[in-house]
């Protein structure tokens, strides 16, 4: 059977923090796109727009990426995680409680990114260096802290999750 | 963005069949780092997308009877420094997948999407050349092979004809006692389009070289494959002499241009150093250890 191509509204099925989600989208507009003005979840931000300042991170079936540079159809099949699912109803996931006592962020607009981006970090490596949150972190623009502050958020938070585990 | 056609085909010739029916308005779309953006901002115009990711030889990465290893067109960079045995074959390429962009970045952006980009400052392809990579294409008229040498013909153009599409490369096991590299110049730690980046590789029979091969981005029209340098190397000692000799070269071969990024003069000098740091990375990895600079 010919594949099928798809134009005007597409139906797309995916899972959003764990719930299963429906959504019409065209496919020209972008998973960042859907996920603010279709879905309401404004946690991740539309900074660039291109890639470069990662404002707008999820995790896309257990991998980092750029909800701007995916597209809607894309999330079909796919399991996504946004900031709206790092907190439970039990109260802030410890990196976000560290960036809030570390006073890791001022304006606030890239601090969701940088928190799907952490938590991915710690979840494949719980003892990073000072260097390698750095680097893993290269991908997301922060044009207030200095970034000082939330690497030391970040690291503090991986020590504490060390400790409860 | 402009409004656009999106298509998910499950087999290669699903894929062919869309490509040669809307001819230079479809293009394959893998981790759509530079495809989604470059449409975004109208820098290409391409009407249908035609997903490459539920294509399974597209996205395969896997070692061949013969020790060779496919590396479909698809996979993300991120499945290459996570997938130790190609780490320890293809050191360069795994060198360039580690420094493209950001980490969200790689976990999208494929060496076959880098390659079909055709930028002449691509990471990926210098590496591909010096492990003597080829192209698997498919297309209306039946499949073809294309060095990578071969593969880009000008800045953003490749030898890819409508209805072909990139379906895998293919890299020749590694001989026993070699080792490759590939490092760049950026005037930025992270997140930066190279200057110039260099790639070497070495075959080493105790401190003598039996096989060498190296390739400059970023100083010509296309990726360059300066096998001058390389074949200079054959049957010379693994050192520093030996290793200007080819840095001399590779300068010589260096046609670069002045842009934002560095001048023409910058990009030779650099090609020279590059080139000297790339083959001592070569040489180190051959012996056993590790490159002392980039990353």
């Amino acid at each position: 059977m010919a594949t099928e191509i798809q134009s005007g509204k597409v139906h797309v099925q995916t899972t959003i923090n764990g719930e299963s989600v429906d959504f019409l989208a065209e496919p020209r507009e972008s998973l960042l796109e859907v996920l603010r003005d279709n879905l309401g979840l404004t946690g991740a931000k539309e900074g660039c727009n291109n890639g470069n300042c990662g404002a707008c991170n999820v995790v896309m079936d257990g991998v980092l990426v750029n909800s701007c540079c995916v597209l809607s159809v894309e999330a079909a099949g796919a399991s996504i995680e946004t900031i709206e699912g790092v907190a439970s109803p039990e109260g802030l996931h410890p990196l976000q409680q560290s960036f809030l006592e570390n006073a890791a962020l001022q304006c606030g607009v890239c601090t969701p990114g940088f928190i799907v981006a952490a938590k991915a970090l710690l979840e494949e490596n719980p003892n990073p260096t000072e260097y390698e949150v750095r680097w893993w972190l290269a991908g997301n623009l922060c044009r207030c802290t200095g970034y000082d502050k939330i690497v030391r958020a970040v690291l503090d938070a991986a020590e504490r999750m060390r400790a409860e585990a | 963005m402009r409004a656009i056609q999106y298509a998910a085909p499950s087999t290669v010739e699903d894929a062919v069949a869309i490509l040669a029916e809307h001819g230079s308005d479809a293009r394959m779309l893998a981790g759509g780092t530079d495809l989604i953006v470059q449409v975004r901002e109208d820098a290409r115009d391409t009407g249908v997308f035609v997903d490459a990711k539920q294509i399974p030889e597209l996205m395969e990465l896997s070692v061949n009877a013969d020790g060779s290893t496919t590396l479909g067109a698809a996979v993300p960079c991120y499945r290459l420094y996570n997938d130790a045995q190609f780490t320890a074959s293809y050191p360069a390429v795994v060198d360039a997948a580690r420094i493209i962009g950001s980490t969200g970045i790689q976990g999208r952006a494929s060496v076959g999407g880098n390659l079909c980009n055709s930028g002449p400052a691509g990471d990926t392809i210098p590496p591909l050349i010096v492990h003597s990579a080829v192209c698997n294409i498919a297309g209306p008229d039946g499949a073809r092979t294309v060095a990578v040498e071969d593969f880009c013909t000008a800045p953003g153009r490749n030898v890819l004809a409508d209805g072909e599409l990139l379906v895998s490369l293919t890299l020749p096991k590694p001989p026993a006692g070699s080792g490759s590299h590939y490092l760049r110049f950026i005037p930025r730690n992270e997140m930066d389009i190279a200057v110039v980046g260099a790639g070497a590789s070495l075959e080493l029979d105790g401190d003598s070289i039996t096989a060498a091969r190296v390739s400059l981005g970023a100083v010509a029209p296309t990726p360059l494959f300066v096998q001058a340098a390389g074949d200079a190397l054959i049957g010379l000692t693994a050192d520093e002499d030996s290793f200007a000799v080819a840095a001399d070269i590779a300068r010589d071969a260096a046609s670069p241009i002045d842009d934002m990024r560095g001048t023409i003069a910058h990009r030779k000098q650099l090609s020279y150093v590059l080139t000297q740091r790339a083959l001592r990375g070569a040489r180190a990895r051959a012996q056993g250890g590790s490159p002392t600079n980039g990353h």
